[in-house]
């Protein structure tokens, strides 16, 4: 019951489309704004209404035709992946740069690595976040740190690790986690997350090019769920740059990823009750954009994280931690942190144990009336 | 492997002497037959068993009724997923039932089995119930992992079932850890650790081949090759698919999995191998009849035609039918009987499950420390903010 009312409410808040004559028009409300498209070309051709992984699919064919020397790999890749984000490219790049890796993350990543080493944008596809474990140690010790310890000879930039990430509902143990944390503590790598399919598609291909080696984690929940209108051409969104994408006055809300359309459904709701909310998509996990939230939280005197990852050790930490040394004098309340328990993400209790709607107004609640 | 017809006492009766009783098979029933497998072994760096297998009537009867078991509750569990009363991820066995039913027949509840996540009828076999597999996959607390676990995380202390793991290639070392502990208590014990064709390709496994020839572990490494990882048939994963001989220095033989004698002949041989020099690997050549998972519909990556040309030439429980009758041991009509006595007990347990409880959610906290050591959390509402619960 929950769960089904969580997944309307990211039904919702993603996709402000109302149909008229037949057509999709956009009424844009929390997913972004065109304005902080990068492109060399502000007119855009078309935009059309895509989900999440269309939008990626659609990175992903211009990652490749714009660049020869990338190359797209993973578990079952070459037929599309398990939630059809690759789609249609090895039929038109070829197997040869489009290609199903066996069963084997250590093998995957490592492999990328070499790839990405020799020069090329190695673009591998992690089939669930839960499975990037037994690729930990190169993500970690290979990738993070090729380019320091070689004094700057050799770096794996070209490589971007893409895998789905959070809760669906019913996906239990493996198939639900949020391990962004544990790549946060890694110097050498970025963590990107995007919260809407227009977001996914800048971002991703920033990844791509981005000449660091990064962790995209893509959430799964909203694959099919969310839909807005995604520019058809090329374009890229900055890294480590946060984005306001909520204007409020009494308190800062940050997050990242799925849980944004979640947070958002508070703002709503805390708006109802004379409390304005500012909402931020940090976008970047590492390196973050610390400026934005210190200005937000600046003005609102308040701040509260939310991550679906367990609370202790979250990325939720990081971010209260630096806040409050650079906003000390002007917090009015301690900083709020709304996450996942510190439980393995359950089964049957998945209702119980995200960081729901109701939790979040109740923080906002007891922050502002601190 | 009769236990499986003893498993619960409520829902279900040891039936199949009651039911083959008018043939006189109760008295008849443990006179010695000898069947041949249905192909011969392979042997990687051993010499193979023989194809002839000893077996009676009482076990030809047992094999063929618990893998109608087995392949109902598949059965069952798809319509209750389709119906929503299962969820999460959910996969299923049917079509491998032999591997199952033949490693039970050929070892004992002390030695160890660890599996993947495709765990439901590895856990029947090990003597689960219906009740605890209904109750485990709806999340009631009369499930074996107390609904905690779900389809994938099936577990049975008592019988030494290990479970039940998401990972996949993960369990494969942890059953060499078994094998090392039962080979330091001076058991004569076996660990069988089970893994598919794609978790083959694991780097994980080439460590524990390693660890286990090193140290001459009893363990039996099984490969059940259904020549698929979820859509990947095995030649495009795998240089070379002869996952019996992957072992290099690891002894090997390949089995066809659809053939329960030759499971059953395979494991015996495997175990009395193990407790004497190590580790052996058995490939078994087996096939699912289901997608890999329930939201895999199973036919966009393999023909029809292959999935029935198996089902008609090589179905394991056809196989048991057909030397059932052709030993004259029962009569078709008392085949069906027992399908539709295996069809009831389903139901019954599947009704049985409803009515179990939903797990607690104060479980959610627990289990996740040893009782007392504490975690702190807070409830849905946010109510009960940094209790320190048990
Ligand atoms: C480390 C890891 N990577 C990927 C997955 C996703 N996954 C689950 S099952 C599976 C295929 C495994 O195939 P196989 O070992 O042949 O076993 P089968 O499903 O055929 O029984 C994959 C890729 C996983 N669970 N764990
Ligand atoms: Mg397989």
């Amino acid at each position: 019951m929950a769960s089904s009312l969580r997944r309307i409410a990211r039904l919702s808040l993603i996709s402000r489309y109302t149909s008229t004559d037949g057509r999709w028009n956009t009424l844009r409300g929390l997913s972004t704004a065109t304005d902080d498209l990068n492109s060399p070309n502000q007119c855009w051709t078309s935009n059309k209404p895509v989900n999440l992984f269309s939008a990626i699919n659609q990175a992903l064919h211009i990652a490749l035709e714009t660049d020869p020397r990338a190359y797209v790999f993973g578990e079952d890749v070459g037929f599309g992946g398990v939630f059809r984000c690759t789609t249609g490219l090895a039929d038109r790049f070829g197997k040869r740069r489009v290609f199903n890796t066996p069963l084997c993350e250590q093998g995957i990543v490592g492999f990328a690595i070499g790839l990405a080493a020799m020069g090329n944008r190695a673009i591998a596809e992690i089939q669930f976040a839960d499975y990037i474990f037994p690729a930990f140690d190169q993500i970690v010790n290979e990738a993070a740190k090729f380019r320091y310890r070689s004094g700057n000879q050799f770096n794996c930039g070209g490589l971007t690790i893409r895998a789905p990430y959070g809760a669906v509902g019913h996906g239990g143990h493996y198939h639900s986690q949020s391990p962004e944390a544990f790549f946060c503590h890694v110097p050498g790598i970025k963590v990107v997350i995007p919260r809407s399919p227009q977001q996914a598609k800048g971002l991703l291909l920033s990844c791509i090019r981005d000449p660091n080696p990064v962790v995209f984690f893509e959430p799964k929940w909203l694959y099919r769920l969310a839909v807005e209108e995604v520019p058809e051409q090329d374009f890229m969104l900055p890294l480590s740059e946060a984005e306001v994408i909520r204007e409020g006055s009494d308190i800062t809300l940050v997050g990242w990823g799925a849980q944004l359309s979640i947070m958002e459904q508070a703002c709503v709701e805390a708006e109802k009750d004379g409390i304005s909310c500012e909402l931020i998509d940090l976008k970047t996990l590492i390196p973050w954009d610390k400026e934005t939230v210190e200005a937000s939280v600046n003005k609102t005197g308040r701040l509260l994280v939310s991550h679906e990852a367990p609370i202790t050790g979250g990325f939720g930490a990081e971010i209260s931690a630096s806040i409050v040394e650079r906003c000390f004098l002007r917090l009015e309340a301690p900083v709020a942190r709304v996450c996942g328990l510190d439980t393995p993400f359950p089964l049957v209790f998945e209702p119980f144990y995200l960081p729901t709607k109701n939790k979040m107004l109740d923080a906002i609640k007891s922050t502002v009336n601190y | 492997m009769a236990q499986l017809t003893h498993r619960s006492a409520n829902l279900l009766k040891p039936i199949s002497a009651a039911v083959f009783a008018t043939r006189g098979l109760t008295t008849a029933s443990t006179t010695p037959i000898t069947v041949e497998t249905s192909l011969p072994f392979t042997g990687h760096k051993i010499d193979p068993p023989s194809r002839s297998v000893e077996t009676t009537p009482q076990e030809l009867l047992s094999f063929y009724r618990d893998m109608a078991l087995m392949r109902r509750m598949e059965i069952a569990a798809d319509s209750l997923y389709k119906a929503k009363l299962i969820r999460g991820f959910c996969h299923l066995y049917d079509g491998q039932e032999a591997v199952a039913v033949g490693m039970e027949a050929a070892i004992t509840k002390k030695d160890c089995i660890i599996t993947a996540y495709r765990d439901h009828c590895i856990y029947l076999g090990r003597g689960g119930t219906l009740l605890e597999t209904f109750s485990e996959l709806m999340g009631r607390k009369d499930g074996c992992s107390k609904g905690k676990g779900g389809s994938m995380h099936f577990y049975k202390k008592d019988s030494g079932f290990y479970g039940g793991h998401g990972i996949v290639g993960a369990q494969i070392p942890l059953g060499c850890g078994l094998a090392f502990a039962q080979k330091y208590n001076k058991e004569e014990h076996v660990t069988f650790a089970m893994y598919g064709d794609g978790a083959a390709n694991q780097g994980q496994l080439f460590e524990a081949l390693n660890m286990a020839a090193l140290w001459d572990l009893p363990a039996i490494l099984v490969c059940e090759n259904n020549h698929y990882g979820m859509g990947t048939a095995e030649w495009r994963a795998a240089k070379s698919p002869a996952y019996y001989k992957r072992g290099d220095y690891v002894p090997g033989l390949k089995v066809d999995g659809m053939d329960a004698f030759a499971v059953k002949q395979a494991c015996k041989f495997a175990k009395e191998h193990a407790l004497k020099n190590g580790p052996i690997i058995l490939e078994m050549d087996t096939y699912r009849y289901h997608g890999h998972s329930m939201s895999d519909p199973g036919s966009t990556y393999r023909t029809r035609d292959e999935i029935t040309g198996v089902r008609q030439e090589r179905d394991p429980i056809e196989r048991i039918r057909k030397l059932i009758l052709a030993h004259d041991l029962a009569t078709e009509k008392e085949l069906k009987d027992t399908e539709k006595e295996v069809r009831k007990e389903v139901d019954e347990a599947i009704a049985k499950a409803k009515e179990s409880p939903l797990a607690d959610p104060s479980e959610l906290f627990t289990n996740v420390y040893v009782k007392g050591f504490g975690v702190e959390s807070f409830g849905a509402d946010r109510k009960e903010v940094r209790a320190v619960l048990p």
